[in-house]
C-alpha cells in the first residue's frame, strides 16, 4: 500500500521528531486474521486510528508497545527494530501507552501511580534496590504532571476510588511520567461527557505542542476529526483509508465500513 | 528465663523471620508461594553441611546459607515467569516436594538420617548453644529482616514489586521489567529464609528432611495471611501468635496443622486482609482507639 508522506506540522521542540514505522505488520490469532499487511509511518502530530469494533486497533497498539509479537512484519522506532523487544524496553526507548480497559494501580494513590512511571530505567540496575522512590525530585516531577493533567486535587486519593473519566486521565499522567516521545492512547475519551472530552482533546493538543507525538484510537468520529491531523482507518485488520480528516470523512470505503455502526459512535 | 521459654522465644524469632521473608514475595510482589519451607530447608542444610561436614565456622555457614539460598531462590523463581496465580502455587508446592525428596534420598544431604553434630556458633572464643546470646542473635536477625522489608518498601524495587502485584501489564507499561523484579523477589525472600534456616540448624544441632515439608510452607503462609499480608506488623504478629500458641499449649501442638488450615480458610472467608491488614476489623478499631487516646 502506498504511504502518504507524513505531514509537516510545526513543533515547538528543536529535537528531531520521533519516527515510528509499522512495516507490513500482520497478526493472526489462530484462524483469526486480526491485522493484515498494515503500514503506517508517523512522525509528529496527532494521528487518529479509527475503525469499527474488532478492527484490530488495540492489537496494533499491543504490537507497537511490545505486548504482542507480530506474526509478520516489523516495527521500527527511530531507526531501531522494536518488535523483538520487551514492553519495558520499548518504554525506555520513549513509547508509552494507555489501556482501553484502564489499569490503574488500584491500591496506590494517584500520586504514587504517577511516581511509578518516573523510576525506570535505573542504571546501574542495583540502584533500584537502594534508591528511594519518594524524593524531592520525584515529588516535584509528579506534581508537575498532576498539574498538567488536572489531577492535583486527587493526588492523595486511592486510584480505584476515582470515577472512570479521571482514571483515564490518570492513565495518561502515568504514561507521561515515563517521559515518552510517542504516546499511544487507546480510546481515552470513552465514557467521557462532551465537556470532559473537550478538556481531554485540549490536553492532548498541549502534549503534542510540547513535542510528544501521539497516536490516538478513537471510536467517536467527530472527536477524532476535530483532534487529529491525520487519520488511519482500519477495518477487519486492514487499512482502508488514510489521510487528513476531511478526506477520510468522505471516503466511500470508510462510510461503508461505518454503516450500521453509527449507533455505537453516538 | 527458663530454657523452655527461651527456646520458644528462639523458635518464634525464627518463624517471625520466615513469615517476614515470605511476605516480601507474597505480600509485596504478589507471588503466592506454598514452597517457602524449601528455602528454609536449603539454608539449614547449607549451613549444616558446611559446618558439620566441612569444618567451616557458623558465620561462614550462615553467610553462605543466605547467599546460596538466595541464588537457589532466583533459579526456583524462574517458573514464575511462565505461570501465574494458582498455577504458580502448584509449581511452588511441587518445588517443595522435590527439595525435600532430594534431602531425603541423596546421600550428600544425609538421607533420612539428616545431618547431625552441627556445631554451635562461637564469638570471641565463646561458644553459645541456646541461652540468651542465641536468643539475641535470632532476634537481631529477625529485626534485620524487618529492616530490610521496611527499607525495600521505600525503594524503587519496592515500588516495582507493588506494580507487579497490582497489574503486570501496567507494570510493564511504566517500564518495569516484570521478570527481573519477580526474580528479585524470589531471591531476596529466599535469602532471608535461608538465614533463618541456618539459625534453626545451629540451634537444634541437627536437621532432618521432615522439618521442611510442604505442611510447614502452609504454616508459614498461614502466619502471613492470618496477621495481614503485605503489611509489616501482620506477619510478625501472625508468626508470634501461631508459633507461640502451639508451643505453649500442648493440646494445640498435636493439631497445629489443623489449626493453620482452619485459620487459613476462616481468614480467607471473613478477613482476607488478615487480623491487622489495612482495612481489617481489628486494625480499624485499634486505629480509632489510638486516635481517641491521642
Ligand atoms: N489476545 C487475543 N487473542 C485472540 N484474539 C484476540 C486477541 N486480541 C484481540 N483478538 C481479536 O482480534 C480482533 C481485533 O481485536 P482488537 O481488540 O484489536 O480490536 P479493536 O479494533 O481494538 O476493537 P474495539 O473497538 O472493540 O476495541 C478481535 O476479533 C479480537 O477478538
Ligand atoms: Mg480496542
Amino acid at each position: 500500500m502506498a504511504q502518504l508522506p507524513s505531514q509537516s506540522i510545526p513543533t515547538l521542540t528543536p529535537e528531531s521528531p520521533p519516527r515510528l514505522e509499522v512495516r507490513s505488520v500482520s497478526k493472526r490469532f489462530g484462524g483469526l486474521q486480526a491485522l493484515k499487511d498494515v503500514n503506517i509511518i508517523h512522525e509528529r502530530g496527532i494521528l487518529g486510528l479509527i475503525g469499527p469494533n474488532g478492527a484490530g486497533k488495540t492489537t496494533l497498539f499491543n504490537i507497537i508497545s511490545g505486548f504482542l509479537k507480530p506474526t509478520e512484519g516489523q516495527v521500527i522506532f527511530n531507526g531501531q527494530a522494536i518488535h523483538t523487544r520487551r514492553p519495558h524496553q520499548i518504554v525506555e526507548m520513549g513509547i508509552a501507552r494507555t489501556f482501553q480497559i484502564v489499569k490503574p494501580f488500584a491500591d496506590m494513590t494517584v500520586r504514587e501511580n504517577v511516581i511509578s512511571g518516573l523510576g525506570m530505567p535505573i542504571y546501574p540496575r542495583w540502584l533500584a534496590l537502594v534508591q528511594r522512590y519518594r524524593t524531592p525530585a520525584t515529588l516535584q516531577a509528579s506534581e508537575a504532571i498532576l498539574r498538567l493533567t488536572d489531577l492535583t486535587v486527587w493526588a492523595e486519593a486511592r486510584a480505584e476510588s476515582l470515577p472512570i473519566g479521571l482514571q483515564r486521565r490518570l492513565e495518561i499522567a502515568r504514561a507521561l511520567a515515563t517521559g515518552p516521545r510517542l504516546l499511544l492512547l487507546d480510546e481515552p475519551a470513552a465514557g467521557l461527557t462532551a465537556a470532559e472530552a473537550e478538556d481531554l482533546a485540549q490536553l492532548i493538543r498541549t502534549l503534542n505542542a510540547q513535542g510528544i507525538s501521539i497516536i490516538v484510537i478513537e471510536h467517536n468520529m467527530t472527536f477524532a476529526m476535530g483532534l487529529c491531523h491525520r487519520i488511519v482507518v482500519l477495518a477487519q485488520g486492514e487499512i482502508i483509508a488514510q489521510g487528513p480528516p476531511e478526506q477520510v470523512r468522505h471516503d466511500e470505503r470508510v462510510i461503508n465500513a461505518y454503516l450500521g455502526q453509527e449507533d455505537d459512535n453516538a | 528465663m527458663s530454657d523452655y521459654v527461651l527456646s520458644v522465644a528462639v523458635f518464634v524469632g525464627i518463624w517471625v523471620t520466615l513469615a517476614l521473608s515470605l511476605n516480601i514475595l507474597t505480600g509485596f510482589a504478589g507471588q503466592v508461594s506454598l514452597g517457602h519451607a524449601a528455602f528454609f530447608g536449603i539454608g539449614a542444610y547449607t549451613s549444616a553441611i558446611l559446618t558439620a561436614n566441612y569444618g567451616q565456622s557458623f558465620w561462614t555457614g550462615f553467610a553462605l546459607a543466605i547467599l546460596i539460598t538466595g541464588m537457589t531462590g532466583a533459579v526456583l523463581g524462574l517458573p514464575s515467569l511462565r505461570v501465574r496465580h494458582d498455577f504458580l502455587v502448584l509449581v511452588t508446592m511441587g518445588v517443595n516436594f522435590v527439595v525435600v525428596a532430594l534431602f531425603k534420598y541423596v546421600d550428600f544431604f544425609g538421607g533420612a538420617m539428616g545431618i547431625v553434630n552441627i556445631p554451635a556458633p562461637s564469638l570471641f572464643g565463646h561458644t553459645f548453644r541456646g541461652g540468651a546470646p542465641y536468643l539475641i542473635l535470632v532476634w537481631v536477625y529477625a529485626l534485620a529482616t524487618l529492616g530490610v522489608s521496611w527499607y525495600l518498601s521505600k525503594t524503587w524495587t519496592g515500588m516495582a514489586f507493588n506494580t507487579v502485584r497490582l497489574d503486570e501489564d501496567a507494570a510493564a507499561a511504566v517500564g518495569v521489567s516484570v521478570p527481573r523484579f519477580k526474580i528479585y523477589a524470589f531471591a531476596i525472600s529466599a535469602a532471608l529464609a535461608g538465614g533463618a534456616g541456618s539459625l534453626y540448624a545451629h540451634f537444634i544441632g541437627s536437621v532432618f528432611p521432615d522439618t521442611f515439608v510442604f505442611l510447614e510452607s502452609i504454616a508459614i503462609l498461614s502466619m502471613v495471611i492470618f496477621g495481614g499480608v503485605g503489611t509489616l506488623r501482620g506477619p510478625i504478629v501472625g508468626a508470634i501468635i501461631l508459633k507461640a500458641a502451639p508451643e505453649m499449649l500442648r493440646f494445640v501442638q498435636d493439631y497445629r496443622f489443623t489449626l493453620y488450615g482452619a485459620l487459613l480458610v476462616l481468614m480467607m472467608l471473613f478477613q482476607p486482609m488478615g487480623l491487622l491488614g489495612d482495612d481489617s476489623w481489628l486494625w480499624t478499631k485499634l486505629q480509632r482507639l489510638f486516635r481517641k487516646g491521642s
